[in-house]
């Protein structure tokens, strides 16, 4: 993985004594906080209902173990122990104190590591597959390019006062786990002709206005694709609208002119400003990507692995939910989730992130992913250690089978937290994952999305869960909206509003009124809720959520 | 004819700690929404707004929330300003942690 390099290191040092001496200023009253209030988000800093939360970039979700132990440094030392993964691969501390901020950033600094850039209008943490360099497949790791990404658009001086933020990720699959269609640009690694390079998409995003990404390019090759993606970034900083909050996102920007008349400027910017791309920017690609070699993968008998899968149903059912095809058929992708039933669905402890370094370092070949769906992932195991590693898991609340079933549940940290929120996300999640364990049914219902937004920004990514649930603040109580199929894979669709909103204690009866629709409307085991759905279309769904109705009708 | 002055409070974050504090009726910042001073006078509330404003190096992002009055003093109306006095439901974290007050 990306080691930093002098300069990347010299960079930081100055950025956090820069932050350290602004924080000192706020404090004695030099700087007043509206002057402050920008510098602080410049570095991750917000001021949230009960404190401030530091939100510290994991660049395209890859941490190494010794980074894993740093965050849960910063967990114990400076927090209450634990520290939360968000949707877009990055970690937020929920109770640090304005003095201990810079010390806690020069602890992130020592690993390699900072909160540059996670706020403000300014293009945010690149995110990637949390597969990337493991899937089988894939065409090609999108870490070096995400890391390239990271290098150009930190401290970018064109790009730092936006209309908006921007939000960018990469994958290198056309199995879509990145969400790229949700971002105001998606990349798709493609290879043609022996030549590498994405497809660009663009103008996607959720919030008030959720918007599927559009194709701005079916191909642009590597060595054109950071003059290409620059002109795009420009293009919109010049003409996106910042005369409305809510419609200064590139994806307004795409529906308002239409994406040919956006791509004929593109084209035009991209004239003006490919000249300038002299090959620097490909000679430090082919650097970065030495840093992303695969290990020397070990080989070895598989046969522990066959036999404690025959033996143990336990592990059997954990292997069967969390464990991915790795392009090594000899070795495995481990997804550990951070979703035990009734916990806080992206929550690890200290503890837990130190069992998972450990794994890491002894087993997974030092390497660790954060998922934008808030687990954690071993993207490198040999088969005849998952026993192993299961049972180490299973010690530290972390070995819950349920990946991709309706327990693991996206949940933005919602009105417990956040301070734009309308609504509790949190124990909405929780009260769905404790009622389905116990009925037992979550095996059987099988894979299913559930996705839980505590206001319109949609940061829970609700309109693209299969079952999507909008928390918002309807006359002063709280009330739950229901989208029904959504999806945010490569056939990406924007989830469809069911009807009325229920309260606090009607949201999970009127989920599971809705499962139990699926389980009936179903033509096999095999089918799917989002399969049934696009099926058979909102009617017979909104009838289970809606009873009443259907009475007053008969 | 003109809305009633529904009754407010003046709340903030504390400058250092980041947590909620209250304005009292004697010019002090609490921890405890009971403590505070519950304004019934429109002008008035304006007034307090704006000495609390005024103090920037201890607090950050004043507002007036409404509020009632209950029997041990200001109490919120809304659920936002019932866990901005608690803390996070998912967690004894907050101000439950050390004093435990019921949720309104």
């Amino acid at each position: 993985m990306y080691r930093y390099s002098e300069f990347d290191t010299a960079f930081l040092a100055e950025r956090n004594a820069q932050f350290r001496a602004q924080v000192e200023r706020r404090i004695d009253g030099s700087l007043t906080e509206d002057e402050f209030k920008p510098l602080r988000l410049m570095n991750g800093l917000y001021l949230q209902l009960h404190a401030y939360m530091l939100r510290v970039a994991i660049p395209y979700g890859t941490v190494n173990s010794a980074q894993m132990r740093q965050l849960a440094l910063l967990a114990e030392k400076w927090d209450k122990g634990y520290g939360h993964f968000t949707t877009r691969q990055n970690i937020q501390y929920n109770w640090p104190k304005l003095n201990d901020v810079p010390d806690m950033l020069d602890a992130l600094a020592e690993v390699g590591m900072h909160a540059i850039q996670t706020s403000g209008n300014t293009i945010r943490n690149v995110t990637a597959d949390h597969f990337a360099g493991a899937a089988a497949d894939e065409v090609a790791d999108p870490r070096p390019y995400a890391e390239l990404l990271r290098q150009w658009s930190t401290d970018h001086p064109e790009f730092q006062f936006m209309p908006r933020k921007f939000k960018i990720a990469i994958t290198g699959s056309e199995n879509d786990r990145a969400v790229i269609k949700a971002h105001d640009i998606g990349l798709q690694l493609i290879e043609r002709d022996s030549v590498l390079g994405a497809k660009v998409i663009v103008g996607g995003g959720l919030g008030r206005t959720p918007m599927i990404g559009k194709t701005l390019n079916e191909f642009i090759a590597f060595d054109d694709l950071l003059a290409y993606l620059e002109a795009t970034v420009s293009v919109w900083n010049q003409i996106g609208r910042r005369d409305n909050k809510y419609k200064a996102r590139i994806k307004i920007t795409v529906h308002e002119h239409g994406i040919d008349d956006i791509r004929a400027r593109v084209e035009e910017r991209y004239a003006q400003v490919r000249p300038q791309f002299k090959g620097v920017d490909m000679a430090l690609l082919e650097e970065i990507k030495t840093h992303f070699a695969l290990p020397a993968f070990r080989e070895g008998s598989v046969a522990a692995f066959e036999g404690a899968y025959t033996n143990d149903p336990v592990f059997r059912s954990w292997v069967d939910t969390n464990i991915a095809p790795h392009k090594n058929a000899d070795h495995a992708i481990v997804t550990i989730s951070i979703k035990k039933h009734g916990n806080t669905p992206g929550d690890a402890t200290a503890e837990q992130m130190r069992v998972m370094a450990d794994l890491a370092q002894e087993f997974g070949y030092d390497e660790l992913r954060i998922s934008h769906e808030q687990n954690v992932i071993l993207p490198h195991v040999h088969k005849s250690d998952l026993p192993a590693i299961h049972a180490r898991l299973k010690e530290h609340e972390l070995a819950t089978a349920n990946i991709g079933l309706i327990s693991d549940i996206i949940a933005c940290p919602g009105m417990d937290y956040c301070a734009l929120a309308t609504a509790r996300s949190i124990p909405v999640a929780e009260t769905i994952a404790t009622r389905f364990d116990e009925l037992k049914l979550e095996h059987d219902i099988g894979h299913l999305k559930i996705k839980i937004s505590g206001c319109i920004n949609a940061c829970g990514h609700h309109h693209v869960g299969h079952i999507g649930i909008l928390g918002l603040d309807r006359a002063g109580v709280e009330n739950y909206q229901i989208t029904l199929g959504g999806d945010g894979s490569e056939n990406a669709s924007i989830g469809e509003r069911a009807g009325p909103g229920f309260s606090y204690d009607e949201i999970v009866p009127a989920v599971e009124r809705l499962v139990y629709a699926y389980l009936d409307l179903r033509d096999s085991k095999d089918e799917t809720f989002l399969q049934t759905y696009r099926r058979l279309g909102l009617a017979p769904f909104k009838a289970a959520l809606y009873p009443e109705a259907q009475a007053d009708a008969a | 004819m003109a809305r009633a002055f529904s009754p407010k409070i003046v709340t903030a974050n504390h400058l250092l700690e980041g947590d909620v504090i209250y304005q009292t009726a004697d010019d002090r910042w609490s921890r405890h929404i009971s403590e505070a001073e519950l304004i019934t006078d429109e002008a008035h509330a304006q007034l307090r707004l704006l000495d609390a404003s005024r103090q920037a190096n201890v607090i950050v992002g004043a507002y007036l929330a409404d509020a009632v009055a209950g029997e041990n003093g200001p109490e919120p109306t809304h659920f936002r300003e019932a866990f901005r006095r608690t803390g996070p439901s998912n967690y004894v974290h907050g101000k439950q942690e050390a004093s435990p007050q019921p949720r309104a």
